[in-house]
């Protein structure tokens, strides 16, 4: 069975004035850690609200841990944990007071189910009479997921789990939700960050509501239609690099990539040399070019380019 | 139950956490009953009088002595005549202008009758009502004491008198706080309950936290019982704080049945939350739910009996009355507590309270959705 089955749904908002999720069908298999990546205002928090059955879709059908979304709410609020991109757990209460809290109605104790958050808890036991409000933001987000897990779900949702995080909390974060799918857990994740997508067994693509591609990173990447190139020189400024590149009848697709500009193009046959001989052309010298492997981030661009 | 237990926990664990709340508990109801019913006293007293004298005699003299030592009464002007007198009016020094006419004493005992002339600023409608009838009332007495002296005592009982001496029941001696305590006590029970439920679920919407707990398997009814019960033992401490505070202060005792006086509040507590909590459940930012609250309070309040009497309100406002539980409470707050009214008398109200609980309460759990 699998834990996840997303079948065209749609949702709009203002009387249909806004369209937030258009057509959106996916699986995610059991044991899975799989991730919805796409910037914000994708429709990500909206799917996550309507297999949390918080939101009711305009139509189209979901089931979660094998219980349909709009007649099985019930099954689905016990065997399923949600942590919401905002923080949502009461500041005026101690770290151990609200995970006592969120374990008591579901039933259970921390005791109970302290296995599951051990590896997560004792980072932040040290400081469990403070107030959650107080706390820091990786803290408060390992203290949410604790609060997700504490009644053992089937499946996990995650919302932007890391926006707003420090990097080293980021990746200590990733390496916990790594530790929780061998344990058992189907993870739903979604992220604006394309380096975390990598992290994930399978990604969905969205954009505008929609989703672009499902696959495993790798296969996305390597799926990259055209040869890559990174061009970056010390002489030339950035706007000029691209401006030369927009000129180039042979482009295909260009834009700055961190320090770097990114570029495809349409014969397929173009070497770096070629490239470096219309730069110079253009007064632009010195300029190294590199073939690279297209990341996740030059697959989403030119999948919503291509559009 | 258990559930029920843990988010009473939690309520509580959150409300003794905040100052403000535990303040608000604990001072309201002192300070607002020591310096309300002092303050907002339906007596006047300082009425400025200007006086236009214009005959100087005995009687006279003895007439304005007798206004003045009342109390109630300011002498701001003793002027020649009525213009310059009408001029202290208009520069607000003066409320009320008695003139004496001349040859108010002897045509007094020559013709047994004699006329005086009272003008009043009606700006302030209470006071220019009250203040002319004090006014009336002591030159009656004043008249009623000539009378006396120039009645022969061979004709006195040819005079034709009708007395009508009142006793005020309940309150013998038309004592100002007895009336006002037990209301100001109503509406402070009001307030604290009513406030106080409305700003919570809001509060946890704005927060983000009924997020979390809409997707745990909580029970509607539980959740809104785990906000009820909180605020309904805070409005019974705020009650019990106030009824120490009228005794210790103002020494009134409850006449009738403390118990049935506590039962009502009890009821009459639950109506008030399910009110707060149905506007809780329909705002989304606790902004809003402050000001649906204060509208709602101040028709209450202005419209609850404790300014005005319900009974002398226009047919439409006293339709409104109807709706309004404040004047409920005020009304068996006094009966109970002045009058000693057992639970015969404050049955019929106590059900209507106990109606507008039940409606008041379905619809708040009714529009309190878990899923939008």
């Amino acid at each position: 069975m699998q834990p996840i089955i997303v079948n065209s749904l749609n949702k709009t908002y203002g009387n249909g004035q806004v369209t937030a999720v258009k057509d959106v069908s996916f699986t995610v298999n059991e044991n899975e850690l799989f991730g919805l990546i796409g910037p914000d205002g994708a429709g990500k928090t909206s799917i996550f609200r309507i297999l949390t059955t918080l939101l009711l879709a305009d139509s189209g059908t979901a089931k979660v841990a094998g219980f349909d979304v709009v007649t099985g709410y019930r099954e689905i609020r016990q065997r399923v944990g949600y942590m919401p991109g905002r923080f949502s757990l009461y500041p005026d209460l101690t770290i151990e007071e609200n995970l006592a809290f969120f374990a008591t109605i579901f039933d259970t104790s921390i005791e109970e189910n302290y296995h599951l958050i051990r590896d997560i808890y004792i980072q932040i036991e040290p400081f469990k009479k403070r107030r959650a409000g107080k706390l820091s933001g990786g803290m408060k987000q390992k203290l949410a997921l604790c609060c997700a897990l504490i009644h053992k779900p089937e499946v996990l949702f995650l919302d932007e789990p890391t926006t707003g995080v420090d990097p080293v909390s980021r990746k200590e974060f990733w390496e916990m939700l790594g530790r929780l799918k061998s344990g058992g857990i189907t993870i739903l994740v979604s992220t604006p960050y394309m380096d975390e997508a990598s992290l994930c067994d399978r990604i969905a693509l969205m954009q505008s509501g929609s989703i672009m591609t499902i696959d495993t990173p790798e296969a996305l990447t390597g799926s990259y239609p055209d040869p890559l190139f990174a061009i970056s020189t010390e002489k030339a400024s950035m706007p000029s690099i691209l401006n030369a590149l927009a000129q180039f009848e042979k482009t295909k697709s260009h834009y700055a990539f961190g320090e770097f500009a990114h570029a495809s193009f349409t014969d397929k046959n173009l070497s770096a040399d070629d490239i470096i001989g219309y730069l110079d052309s253009r007064g632009i010298t010195n300029s190294r070019i590199n073939l690279i492997k297209p990341t996740i981030e030059d697959r989403f661009i030119q999948l919503a380019t291509q559009k | 139950m258990r559930t029920i237990r843990f988010l009473l926990q939690k309520e509580f664990r959150q409300i003794f956490r905040n100052k403000s709340i535990l303040a608000m508990v604990m001072v309201m109801p002192i300070v607002q009953l020591l310096i309300l019913p002092l303050a907002a006293d339906y007596e006047i007293k300082n009425i400025n009088l200007a006086v236009v004298d214009e005959d100087r005699s005995p009687y006279s003299q003895k007439l304005i002595s007798k206004i003045t030592s009342s109390g109630y009464f300011r002498l701001t002007g003793f002027e020649n005549n009525y213009n310059e007198a009408f001029r202290l009016i208009e520069q607000e020094k003066a409320d009320i202008v008695l003139q004496i006419p001349p040859h108010f004493e002897s045509t007094l005992v020559r013709e047994n009758k004699s006329a005086l002339f009272v003008a009043v600023n009606a700006i302030n409608g209470t006071k220019a009502s009250l203040g002319g009838s004090y006014l009336s009332a002591i030159i009656r007495n004043f008249n009623g004491e000539i009378r006396v002296q120039l009645m022969q005592p061979g004709r006195f009982s040819r005079v034709e008198q009708v007395e009508t001496p009142t006793r005020f029941w309940f309150n013998p001696f038309l004592n100002y706080h007895m009336y006002m305590v037990p209301g100001i006590l109503a509406i402070l029970v009001t307030m604290i309950g009513g406030f106080l439920s409305a700003l919570n679920i809001v509060k946890e919407k704005e927060v983000g936290t009924i997020e979390q707990i809409n997707v745990t398997p909580i029970h509607k009814h539980h959740f809104i019982l785990g906000k009820l019960i909180p605020f309904w033992v805070l409005g019974n401490i705020v009650f019990i704080i106030g009824l120490g505070v009228s005794w210790l202060v103002y020494g009134i005792v409850p006449q009738g049945n403390i118990a049935l006086l506590f039962a009502f509040v009890a009821v009459y507590l639950l109506a008030v939350l399910g009110l707060g909590l149905l506007v809780s459940t329909l705002c989304e930012t606790q902004q809003q739910a402050m000001f649906i609250m204060f509208f709602f309070m101040m028709v209450f309040i202005l419209m609850g009996g404790l300014f005005t009497s319900v009974d002398s309100m226009p047919d439409w406002a006293r339709v409104i009355v109807r709706f309004n539980p404040v004047s409920y409470l005020i009304d068996v707050m006094r009966m109970v507590i002045l009058k000693g009214s057992n639970f015969g008398d404050v049955r019929q109200k106590m059900i209507i309270i106990a109606g507008f609980a039940i409606v008041l309460n379905t619809l708040a759990i009714l529009n309190y959705r878990k899923r939008a």
